[in-house]
């Protein structure tokens, strides 16, 4: 039998499957359990979106596009962008369509990172950061973002963590797991840092319409002098429930983005057409619906950070994305533990803050992509389970 | 007047004081009595469920009947649409632009019981010159409520994206 170790590529070998995923797999197969666990809008797609899908597969528009994404949908990007957030995106040489917004990170390391470089990411967030910088060879630098600077990412911690070896930041605003946001001053701080080095920027803005509290995205880009620096990372599956669809883009300097043409015109050809067809309609016909979603996701965001607060797990209000970050610390225990006895007492799944990186210990991740009546039947089952806790 | 309450009420008429203040940042007292004043003010008219009444073996008919009218100078179509609102049998009645000048929805036990209705009551009613009905087969959805048979949740359990 070959020795597949040697065989093996070593970056990839070494990055471990995430410490979860025993967790992950006993919630997966137990019944009647009550999720709060996915990411993911419980909203079906528009239907003015899947009818404009159908009207492409029926007229036969199935080839590739162009490598950078059909013409149209980037310029309607470029228009989407700038009314929704003051950013100016040539269509021709600065925007480029991708396979979800995942793609575009990945590529975006990719086209920048030199081995050896160091990318700064602050945690708790989203699982992909650190093996996709191990990946392309970089090294990854956490910054343990916390719950007293509502877990933004303080310029002062920024400073710390920055070498001569840094290459990029990433800025996973609105945070999935925390909810948390960055706002004008918050980049304003960061620009004073950065302004007089090669520092990039990548900003991954995937949950930018679900903002809260009247508080409008801001992207770094938009800021000051940072749009040199910045590459903007954004996609259709959180906005307008697409995930399935596999669709998202990247925006920045044509410098960086003609390189990160290339590694996708090699790897990947081209974005979905169909999808690239449906988006068109998305961002152009499509923002009642969105609006209406994102009333529904303020409504359920409410009452689940009310619910988590009256059976006593202190809960922050999150102010974008769709999670609540409740802490745990008064129960006694840990993250991992919380959870696995939730789900095996109560049958309720939620996700251990753990999972997003260690200064996520203490915290839970209960998302609400769920019907009101559904998160109200799991937030009671847990302060069942909270009353449990007490009385042992 | 608050058109955030009216928003929540007009999606789940049955959410409670509780929730409505939760979400809309004001106090129960101040929801109770906000949504008092909306109906004094005529503006709340009621709190109704969708039923989806196919389900059931003696679910009612209903037709869409246009109507078309004479109108009464100086009157309009207010004074026979006000008339014909008051039957047990209508449940809604709207003025038209186009062909027809009102479309009723009326509601009966059988079909004969509406066609009963439509040529005894309406269709002799003074300024009536024509009427059209036309009778509801099958109800796909209603107030805003999709009837057709939903698709369970396909996502996971659990996911970290």
């Amino acid at each position: 039998m070959l020795n597949y170790e040697s065989i093996l590529n070593d970056t990839i070998t070494e990055i471990q499957p995430s410490g979860i995923r025993k967790f992950f797999d006993i919630a997966a197969t137990m019944i009647d359990v009550i999720s709060l666990g996915v990411g993911e809008p419980d909203f079906p797609t528009p239907w003015k979106i899947r009818s404009a899908a159908i009207k492409t597969l029926e007229r036969g528009k199935t080839r590739y596009s162009s490598n950078r994404g059909l013409a149209e949908l980037r310029k309607e990007i470029s228009s989407y962008l700038s009314r929704k957030y003051e950013l100016n995106y040539e269509p021709e040489s600065e925007i480029l369509v991708t396979v979800g917004g995942s793609e575009a990170i990945d590529a975006a390391l990719r086209s920048i990172i030199n081995p050896g470089d160091e990318v700064i990411i602050p945690q708790p967030s989203y699982v992909c950061y650190v093996p996709m910088v191990m990946m392309a060879g970089g090294v990854p630098v956490i910054i343990e973002n916390k719950a007293e600077n509502d877990f933004k990412l303080p310029a002062s911690d920024l400073k710390n963590k920055i070498t001569d070896k840094t290459k990029a930041v990433i800025l996973p605003y609105p945070s999935n797991p925390t909810g948390a946001i960055m706002e004008r001053a918050d980049y304003e701080a960061i620009e004073e840092l950065v302004k007089d080095t090669g520092i990039i920027l990548i900003s991954d803005e995937i949950y930018s319409e679900l903002t809260f509290n009247g508080k409008k995205h801001v992207s770094p880009a938009a800021v000051g002098s940072l749009k040199e620096r910045t590459v903007v990372i954004n996609g259709f599956s959180k906005a307008f429930s697409m995930t399935g669809w596999r669709l998202g883009y990247t925006c920045g300097p044509k410098e960086i983005i003609s390189q990160i043409t290339k590694l996708h015109q090699y790897s990947i050809m081209c974005a979905p057409t169909v999808s690239q067809y449906a988006a068109v309609t998305a961002m152009r016909d499509c923002d009642a619906e969105v609006e209406a979603m994102i009333e529904e996701y303020d409504t359920r965001r409410k009452l689940m950070v009310k619910g988590f607060n009256d059976i006593g797990l202190e809960c922050r209000e999150p102010e974008g994305a769709f999670y609540a970050f409740p802490s745990i610390k008064s129960t006694g225990l840990t993250g991992a533990e919380f959870c696995e006895r939730l789900l095996e007492s109560q049958k309720v799944a939620i996700v251990p803050g753990t999972a997003f990186g260690e200064s996520g210990e203490g915290y839970v991740r209960a998302s609400y992509c769920y019907s009101t009546d559904h998160i109200r039947t799991a937030i009671d089952r847990i302060g069942k389970f909270m009353d449990e806790l007490k009385s042992v | 007047m608050n058109v955030q309450i009216l928003k929540l009420l007009a999606k789940d008429a049955r959410m409670s004081i509780n929730d409505i203040a939760t979400v809309t940042g004001l106090s129960e007292p101040e929801v109770s009595a906000q949504i008092d004043e909306m109906k004094k003010d005529g503006l709340i008219r009621g709190f109704r469920t969708v039923i989806d009444w196919e389900k059931l073996d003696e679910f009612y008919v209903s037709a869409m009947v246009e109507i078309k009218v004479t109108p009464k100078p100086g009157l309009g179509f207010e004074d026979i649409a006000k008339k014909i609102a008051k039957f047990h049998e209508v449940e809604s009645v709207y003025l038209l632009s186009g062909d027809s000048d009102l479309c009723v929805i009326v509601k009966c036990k059988t079909f004969q019981d509406v066609s009963r209705f439509v040529a005894k009551e309406l269709a002799v009613m003074e300024s009536v010159t024509s009427t059209k009905t036309q009778f509801v087969m099958r109800r796909y959805k209603e107030l805003d409520v999709d009837l057709e048979v939903t698709d369970p949740d396909e996502r996971g359990v659990v996911s970290s994206c």
